[in-house]
């Protein structure tokens, strides 16, 4: 019996979440552009024309196609090292949505862990979480991953792990919050009354009903992440030169900056594209998912 | 109101607590022995070694020594420079009006059409004129500042030749400090052009440092509108015939202020750390640029005091903030 009524709902509810998310165009939008960004990321090697590393020693600072002194070997022109541009930046996709993913999953589920403790445990201990929490927020996450990098030593890693550690403080006040609003519900108590010990009820009762956002604000610090591994890397503390990092590329091209406009413009203009899809996407997320804002 | 004032004061202390626990021990956790690490390849002679471990006090128990900063920094004293050999409150308070000339002037920006720009949206709700205004409120809100930084340089700078690429103002003047913000400086000197330079000068950061607090000004502003726009007590204003304008500035906009002043405080946060940026590309000299150029120093103790006073700033901003809200909303007050 309860597992027809399960098997009913599901689809009903992925249909109304596609159904919600399908009426914010740009949501779409966003969807496609970033389907096609992992697709890039994914098969990174096979698109680029050219080793990202290799430098073209007669072809330096070449301009993209459409100008002149451009060729169809170097679409978007090369660097001042001679290196192709747009096979550059095809590998940087790679590092933008490892750099995403890695850190939403470090941060969610540290964070997400930690928030539930925090809902589930005796006040003296979730104050102490929670005041743990203030102190990280007080920083402006890029200056504490800042300082946690130039202890840890400059790395696309340490900056990864630093920005984790920035971020995950949302999803334990996130989670906290939608814990303390679930936890004196009829199913809880039930389920407590059931027998169920605390860790089932801290995952299996209560976490699937405290996702969605968690889910909204997963969109949000991937695009965070993305952005202030860029800056990191454009300050010189996050990736190291020669990766084709898209804050790195930016930081090395910023001497030619009134001279070669496209090594300075398109990097940029990834990282742009790639974050705006994601914040689209993250807005169709919040629409299809917060009941509370669904008609607004 | 007073047992809302004290309890938020009260969460206040131990958060203070914390974040000098974290500025202490940013030096503490450097790989290796801190004072060789921050000499680098200048060296240390033996001498000044010893003379470096009693300053920083670590040859004392770790408790002690904390003690001893926590008194320090209640007595207003972040430690030396190790570079320039100043004390670091010194140092912070004679770059900080940069700084806080370059955040007044972008949140003033981005209040001044992000306000606006929300409502005109929220009114036209679904039109043309919303579609376009939230697209490009997304577009600023998901900008990398330091690229767009580097854009409006090559276009502004560089192809046009309006405005200078870095400093406060033209080398050809120069006049005492009397405020520290350059824009009253430069006309209290009375000299001639030096006002149009350091506004030249102004412009683009500003324009960069206010675009991301500009997007989620616009954005607030709107979701708030709608929210209030759809509430009973505007119907009633609208039926009892009240002009279409009057319901939507006095009785609408109000209300919908409250959460976006709240938005503007913790946008604080956003600004330091977009000055971060701004300031290097800039060569601003602010506290941002100080902070940047200090870690590549390895000038630790500047970074140390640094991260103290922009945490403490943050803290303080968004208490207050907090004590504002209460104030102007007396639900929050009593839950």
């Amino acid at each position: 019996m309860a597992e027809t009524t399960v098997s009913v709902e599901r689809p009903g509810r992925l249909k109304e979440f596609w159904f919600y998310f399908r009426e914010n165009r740009g949501a779409v939008i966003g969807m496609w552009v970033f389907m096609a960004l992992l697709v890039i990321a994914l098969f990174a090697p096979l698109l680029a024309p050219h080793d990202p590393t290799q430098q073209f020693r007669q072809h330096l600072l070449q301009p993209p196609v459409w100008q002149e002194g451009g060729s169809w070997e170097f679409v978007l022109g090369t660097d001042a090292l001679g290196r192709d541009l747009l096979s550059r930046l095809i590998q940087g996709a790679r590092f933008s949505f490892i750099v995403g993913v890695v850190v939403v999953m470090i941060a969610s589920t540290v964070g997400i862990t930690i928030g539930l403790l925090a809902g589930f445990a005796p006040k003296w201990l979730d104050t102490i979480i929670m005041r743990i929490m203030d102190v990280i927020l007080a920083f402006p996450s890029l200056l504490l991953a800042l300082v946690m990098v130039a202890i840890l030593g400059p790395s696309l890693l340490n900056a990864v792990i630093a920005i984790a550690i920035v971020l995950q403080p949302h999803y334990v006040r996130l989670t906290r919050a939608s814990v303390m609003s679930e936890r004196h519900k009829d199913y809880v108590t039930s389920a407590g009354v059931a027998g169920a010990g605390t860790l089932r009820m801290m995952f299996i009762t209560v976490l699937p009903n405290c996702l969605a956002p968690i889910i909204v604000q997963a969109a949000l610090s991937f695009s965070t992440a993305i952005l202030d591994v860029a800056a990191l890397g454009f300050l010189g503390m996050g990736a190291q030169p020669p990766t084709p990092e898209w804050g790195t590329m930016l930081a090395e091209a910023r001497e030619f900056i009134l001279r070669a406009w496209w090594v300075v413009t398109f990097p940029g203009l990834a990282i742009l594209i790639t974050v705006l899809a994601i914040n689209l996407m993250g807005d169709g997320l919040r629409d299809a998912l917060d009941p509370k804002l669904k008609r607004s | 109101m007073l047992n809302f004032l004290l309890s938020r004061l009260l969460t206040f202390v131990p958060t203070f607590i914390g974040v000098t626990l974290i500025s202490f021990s940013f030096i503490r956790l450097l790989p290796g022995d801190p004072i060789i690490v921050m000499a680098g390849e200048r060296g240390v002679s033996a001498e000044r070694y010893a003379e470096l471990q009693q300053q920083f006090g670590f040859d004392q128990p770790i408790y002690l020594q904390y003690w001893d900063y926590m008194l320090g920094v209640l007595q207003g004293d972040l430690g030396q420079s190790f570079v320039t050999k100043r004390p670091v409150v010194d140092e912070f308070f004679a770059l900080f009006p940069a700084t806080l000339e370059l955040s007044i002037c972008a949140i003033t920006l981005a209040v001044l059409l992000g306000i606006p720009a929300g409502v005109v949206a929220a009114i036209n709700r679904g039109k043309l004129f919303d579609r376009v205004l939230m697209s490009s409120a997304l577009v600023g809100y998901s900008m990398p500042i330091f690229w767009w930084a580097l854009l409006l340089i090559i276009v502004f700078s560089g192809w046009l030749g309006w405005t200078p690429v870095s400093g406060r103002i033209s080398l050809l003047y120069y006049f005492d400090d009397v405020t520290g913000f350059m824009l009253i400086d430069s006309l209290l000197s009375g000299e001639k052009g030096a006002f149009g330079s350091a506004v030249s000068h102004l412009v683009l950061p500003t324009i960069v440092l206010a675009t991301i607090p500009l997007a989620v000004i616009a954005r607030q502003t709107r979701s708030a509108m709608l929210e209030v726009l759809s509430e009973d007590y505007i119907r009633t204003a609208r039926a009892k015939g009240l002009p279409p304008s009057r319901v939507t500035y006095v009785h609408a906009l109000r209300n919908a202020l409250i959460p976006v002043i709240t938005v503007i405080g913790l946008l604080v946060g956003t600004l330091l750390a977009g000055a971060l940026l701004t300031e290097t590309i800039f060569s601003w000299p602010g506290i941002g640029k100080w902070i940047i150029d200090s870690i590549f120093r390895r000038d630790y103790p500047v970074v140390q005091g640094g991260l103290l006073m922009i945490a403490v700033m943050v803290m303080v901003v968004n208490l207050t903030v907090d004590v504002l809200y209460g104030v102007i909303n007396p639900k929050v007050r009593k839950s």
